[in-house]
């Protein structure tokens, strides 16, 4: 499957832009032409020039410098949520669909509460709950997501135990940890980790959403969604600062998104749109 | 038939008692002392020891949680959510009337924007697949899923409202013209799902076997595609159609934000900044059970599209 | 008289990256009132062959050589002109009953919009002649049955209606394809029972089978094809003694123990 993937053009190319985002995320301070916090009111709504590429925000700070430093946060927390997403997923859905009786019986009712509700009420009932602090907004976005992982993974487990491998692991006398360990979560894990990155795209927007609102990241903290939120009270003056990181979201969101869709046709080769 | 409807609206008073106890533990688990923060909202500023002592007496916060989990239900059944702690003049429920209708007509609107728009293009995308057109509405749905909903607020109050003067920017002070944008931008997110959804269901369809004999009798090819192929495709779509409502109601939370539109979003966000608890549980436990409910009404519509449910049970008659 | 004529049939398949030869020249005439059998493994042709000459194909699909149905010639006739040569002129019979019919219609429906797609009756005279067709097709309460939705029905029962609709038109040819294949024995006996009476009262039929056993029992002639050409064709005595192709002999020396069997336990109640 993975031979596939390098095979498969748009699949690199897609891989090789959001390495490269990364990369410049991880060396923001070198590749960001300015100090993303330098306040200047002398460059306040600068048009792009050479200096400032893509002009200041309504305190003179370099919006493109604050983009390529946005991209630590917003991805860092945006990975951060899926890779919580996908533990508490894994944990409850392997044990789920392998033990199955009582516990299954409990932890799906759990599961089937928690997607009654539309996920974007939940996520702000938990920040409400918690109180307004990035930490929280990871914590809400798992707790929003995890249930319909731990769906999808107990589904798989069910389909997977009844595979002649597992039967035989049992009827060699393997214990039940064992199996789980050994056999289950490898094959599972590879097919979930895929899944995971179709929905960076989702916790992208998730994120940005709530430090739009104010809920997230909090001010002078360059991230996408906070930049937007400034940019909301002074884009009739300077629209280029609600431009760039809308656009740069949705490419990246994009990116992902085309990620997921090739991942999906390698794991399971039926057309898909 | 009816057992059908009996069966289905049985099995979600559990899913309904499951949800309004979740809500009630859920927000109970909040680490400040709901009694502070009434007084602090109150502004009474040095707080002290009898004070909140006998506060936590008023709002009934000293009782065991069984008790009091039955005392918010009982009121909740009676949309008695209590009184808001930021604004103590009004209860929680006459917050959420008044913001309330604001939202219908949003989510309206919009549900209407969404089955007028995604219908006709999925249709034509599917009977067109892979025409310049399928493929234009294919770009169009992959970048519209890639851009937060707030930023596609943004952009068109931007360019119809700052720019061409076509519509006003925010608030609802100019009746209908103010609910075009918003509805919009929230219909503009589920828009993308809905030709999508009619889209693959049709060509999905157009694989089957009623549609090739269909062809083998010489049907017209337009009946063939509307009372066939487009009503199979919707059948299998109902539930997900429904279940868009809720989701609408609550995609408006941050579409309100953008416009400044009154309705339960804003409600809720500034609610979440003020700690208001009651106000945040009551709309928690309203969008909740509107879920269940949409759930169920489409679920026995389906059913009752459904000649297999309608009439079961005579096979071989 | 010859009522088809299907002259060196080509049809290949263009997919996204590479082309098929699907039917590499496929020749053979129908006279009026016979029962022409096609034989063949699945993946032969036989479907396809049926398939182009009807216009259901697809734009993946080019279609070369020629077809006419008396004087019309059907592979450039227009796709308006093709509908109304299907259903009423040619009209099929298909395999699976059970997954023909749109689940959300009502059988009298189904078979009402098939006659209103080529004739201008009133809802009174398509009534009628859905009546006189269930009756024909010999299933218990008519009116009933048009009210049933397909799933109330067995696929014998769908079956019958199916030739009933096919018959309905008095159509030049009717193709069956595989009939008998996805119901059970049983069903399967009966509804060659059907077709062996239909060949005597003079309607012409083709009959698409991999079936040695069964072709045997119904055709005037037989054409068996293999990877999109037509290895042999004769009466199936003709072929039985003289199969020129490996494939046939390999056919036929499998069939002929069940043939026998089969032939013997039919053969008394014919």
């Amino acid at each position: 499957m993975l031979r596939r993937l390098f095979h498969h053009k748009g699949a690199m190319i897609t891989i090789c832009i959001l390495t490269i985002i990364v990369l410049m995320g991880v060396f923001a301070p070198i590749v960001a032409p300015n100090d993303p916090l330098e306040v200047d009111m002398m460059n306040r709504f600068a048009s792009p020039n050479a200096e400032f590429p893509l002009g200041g925000d309504q305190l003179g700070r370099c919006i493109l410098s604050r983009l390529i430093w946005g991209i630590r946060p917003t991805l860092g927390l945006a990975a951060l949520t899926m890779i919580g997403t996908m533990g508490i997923g894994l944990a409850v859905g392997l044990a789920s669909g392998y033990f199955r009786g009582w516990i299954d019986e409990i932890l799906m009712r759990l599961v089937d509460v928690l997607l009654s509700f539309p996920s974007q009420i939940m996520v702000f009932a938990v920040v409400a709950l918690l109180g307004i602090n990035v930490a929280n907004v990871v914590i809400a976005n798992v707790c929003i997501k995890w249930a319909w992982y731990a769906r999808m993974i107990r589904t798989n487990v069910i389909k997977y135990r009844s595979e002649n491998f597992v039967n035989f692991s049992n009827v060699v006398g393997n214990s039940n940890r064992f199996i789980l360990l050994k056999h289950l979560l490898p094959s599972i894990a590879a097919e979930s980790a895929m899944l995971a990155s179709l929905d960076m795209g989702w916790a992208i927007i998730n994120i940005s959403t709530l430090s739009f609102l104010g809920m997230g990241v909090s001010a002078p903290t360059p991230e996408w969604g906070a930049m937007l939120n400034d940019a909301k009270q002074v884009f009739i003056l300077n629209p280029m600062q609600m431009l760039a990181p809308g656009i740069t979201i949705m490419v990246v969101v994009a990116l992902f998104n085309m990620l997921g869709d090739v991942l999906r046709d390698a794991l399971d080769p039926k057309e898909v749109m | 038939m009816n057992k059908y409807i009996l069966k289905r609206t049985i099995a979600i008073i559990p899913l309904l008692f499951a949800i309004s106890i979740f809500t009630f533990v859920f927000i109970n688990l909040i680490p400040v002392d709901p009694a502070e923060v009434v007084l602090r909202l109150w502004n009474i500023p040095v707080a002290s020891e009898e004070l909140i002592a006998q506060t936590r007496e008023d709002l009934g916060l000293n009782d065991p949680y069984v008790v009091r989990y039955f005392n918010w239900l009982a009121d909740a059944l009676r949309f008695d959510f209590g009184v808001s702690y930021a604004t103590p003049q009004l209860t929680v429920a006459q917050k959420l009337a008044a913001a309330f209708p604001n939202t219908l007509q949003l989510a309206s609107l919009s549900f209407v924007l969404v089955i007028v728009i995604s219908l006709p293009i999925g249709f034509l995308c599917a009977v067109y697949k892979d025409s310049w057109f399928d493929k234009l509405m294919r770009a169009f749905i992959f970048l519209t899923t890639a851009m937060p909903s707030y930023w596609i607020g943004l952009v068109l109050m931007w360019v119809i409202s700052v720019k061409l003067g076509w519509l006003p920017t925010s608030g609802n002070f100019n009746g209908f013209k103010s609910l075009i944008l918003p509805s919009i931008t929230v219909a503009s997110s589920y828009i993308s799902i809905f030709i999508r959804l009619i889209r693959n269901n049709m060509i999905e369809n157009m694989t089957q076997d009623y549609v090739h004999y269909a062809n083998v009798r010489g049907l017209k090819q337009m009946n063939i595609l509307v009372k066939h192929i487009l009503k199979n495709s919707l059948h299998t779509c109902v539930v997900a159609i429904g279940m868009s409502i809720p989701q609408l109601i609550s995609g408006t939370i941050v579409v309100e934000n953008v416009f400044a539109w009154p309705g339960l979003g804003t409600l809720c966000i500034s609610s979440v900044f003020a700690r208001d608890m009651p106000v945040i549980q009551a709309y928690v436990l309203l969008v909740g059970v509107l879920f269940v409910v949409f759930n169920l009404i489409f679920d026995i519509l389906q059913g009752v599209m459904d000649p297999k449910l309608r009439v079961g049970g005579e096979k071989n008659a | 008289m010859s009522i088809l004529t299907v002259k060196d049939l080509q049809v290949t398949f263009k997919g996204r990256k590479k082309t098929t030869e699907i039917l590499k020249g496929v020749s053979f005439e129908l006279q009026k009132g016979e029962c022409l059998c096609i034989v063949g493994e699945s993946g032969s042709g036989k479907t396809m062959t049926m398939k182009s000459i009807m216009g259901l194909l697809d734009t993946n699909f080019t279609i070369k050589g020629e077809a006419f149905l008396d004087d019309i010639n059907l592979l450039t006739a227009s796709k308006e002109e093709m509908r109304q040569v299907r259903g009423k002129k040619m009209t099929m019979i298909l395999q699976n009953p059970m997954v023909c019919f749109d689940k959300l219609y009502r059988i009298g429906y189904q078979m009402a919009e098939t006659f209103e797609a080529h004739t201008n009756w009133s809802k009174e005279e398509i009534y009628q002649k859905s009546i006189e067709m269930l009756k024909r097709m010999q299933l218990p309460e008519p009116d009933e049955v048009l009210k049933k939705y397909p799933h109330q029905l067995s696929g014998g029962m769908l079956q019958r209606i199916m030739i009933g609709i096919a018959l309905a038109l008095n159509p030049d040819i009717l193709i069956a394809d595989e009939p008998t294949t996805a119901i059970d024995s049983v069903t399967q006996y009966e509804i060659m029972k059907e077709f062996i009476s239909l060949k005597e009262a003079g309607v012409t039929i083709i009959f698409i089978t991999h079936d040695l056993g069964v072709a045997s029992m119904i055709s005037d002639r037989l054409i068996v094809m293999n990877k999109g050409l037509i290895v042999d064709s004769g009466t199936f005595e003709h072929i039985k003694e003289n199969a020129n192709d490996e494939y046939t002999k390999q056919l036929v020396a499998q069939k002929k123990a069940v043939v026998a069997a089969f032939k013997k336990s039919l053969g008394g109640r014919n």
